[in-house]
């Protein structure tokens, strides 16, 4: 059953996503690929269009996949599970456990998860980039026009990186791609 | 009871505010949270805008929507932790939702798919960026570089060869290790990362 599954599957990205905005993505992709809610490439469209538009990212995924699969009772359905994990964190934190962040057994195991989080969002990345690249379906071993986009774009991020000593926007670098990729196809 | 009403209507607005004008999430968010609460409204000082930002670093969720609820739950107890979570999750649940009615159409436009054809090289870009940063501010220690590197390999392998590796039992794994290491008396670190 769909209302379930998506209850399920974004209750569990709630509870696991540590630390920010990206970390959640290698969870939502295990889930959305395992459950089928979504192709690779359109859940890569949607966290385009997630970074694109205001607010957590997460939230915007959660609402998207919610309204794709079941409506509008969906997208509440899955908003309010991806939300839920951290409420009830934060309220037990700040109400009854004050010091228990402090605790040396969960620093312990907080310190096991924040590296782990770290190679996982290294490694979506990684596959993410190489795979548009060099995609093993095609003939020939490399996508030429993805290639040079990919290069231009990463071109662009140092670049601004090192004469402005700023990192560039990502909606700026999205809408970039965006007319890399009408000029070049 | 009227003076609790206008500190919830403050509460929903002001972050509302927060998520219908800030873009990128996470870490993004935290400056112009703070400026809100702090600067603007004086609800949290300064050494507690720091407390809440290591409190939702160290806990799951959207850092935005963990400042929310702490904020909230501060000024004005449970309702008020609901309403500024309410507040700041709407804007974006109406932004999407509305997009997701048209958005399939949208995307059959000849020209969005080359756009989108070009943004799909962005996308996986922005996340190996994030990843980088993240690695930057990793203490440069054997455990947490020992965990970061398995977790990589085991994660690339398992998308190359359309593994299914769970990326819970991953976490989960690791925080085994965290675990056993400090309990067999290892701990290299000393007291980890997320003391003042």
């Amino acid at each position: 059953m769909i209302y379930w599954e998506l209850l399920l599957g974004f209750l569990k990205i709630g509870c696991f996503a540590f630390g920010g905005a990206y970390s959640a993505i290698p969870l939502l992709r295990d889930a959305v690929l395992s459950y089928g809610w979504l192709s690779d490439e359109a859940l890569t469209d949607m966290i385009a269009v997630s970074e694109s538009t205001p607010g957590p990212i997460i939230v915007n995924l959660a609402t998207y996949v919610g309204s794709s699969q079941a409506g509008l009772a969906g997208a509440a359905l899955a908003t309010t599970a991806v939300v839920l994990p951290s409420f009830f964190v934060i309220l037990l934190v700040t109400s009854l456990l004050r010091r228990a962040l402090k605790n040396k057994y969960i620093q312990a195991v907080l310190r096991g998860v924040k590296p782990c989080m770290v190679g996982m969002i290294l490694a979506t990345g990684v596959y993410m980039t190489f795979h548009r690249c060099f995609p093993m379906s095609h003939g020939w071993p490399a996508d030429i026009r993805t290639l040079l986009i990919t290069a231009g774009l990463a071109a662009a991020m140092l670049l601004y990186r090192y004469f402005r000593k700023r990192k560039l926007s990502p909606i700026l670098l999205i809408v970039l791609a965006a007319f890399l990729g009408i000029a070049i196809y | 009871m009227r003076e609790k009403r206008a500190v919830w209507a403050e509460l929903f607005f002001s972050f509302m505010k927060i998520g219908l004008f800030t873009f990128g999430g996470g870490y993004a968010m935290l400056p112009v949270i703070r400026e809100a609460c702090v600067e603007q409204k004086g609800w949290l000082t300064d050494d507690e805008m720091m407390d809440v930002a290591v409190i939702a670093e160290s806990t799951p969720g959207p850092i935005a929507i963990n400042c929310a609820t702490y904020v909230g739950y501060k000024l004005a107890g449970m309702a008020g932790a609901v309403i500024a979570t309410l507040g700041i999750v709407l804007p974006s649940f109406m932004i999407i939702y509305g997009l997701s009615m048209f958005l399939d159409s949208v995307m059959e436009h000849p020209l969005v798919i080359k756009a989108f054809l070009g943004i799909k090289a962005a996308v996986g870009l922005l996340i190996l960026d994030a990843g980088l940063a993240m690695l930057k501010k990793m203490p440069r220690k054997k455990q947490p570089r020992g965990i970061a590197a398995c977790a990589f390999a085991a994660m690339l392998l398992a998308n190359i060869f359309s593994l299914r590796v769970s990326s819970i039992a991953l976490m989960l794994l690791s925080a085994l290790v965290g675990l056993t290491v400090f309990i067999a008396g290892g701990a290299p670190d000393g007291k980890g990362g997320v003391q003042q």
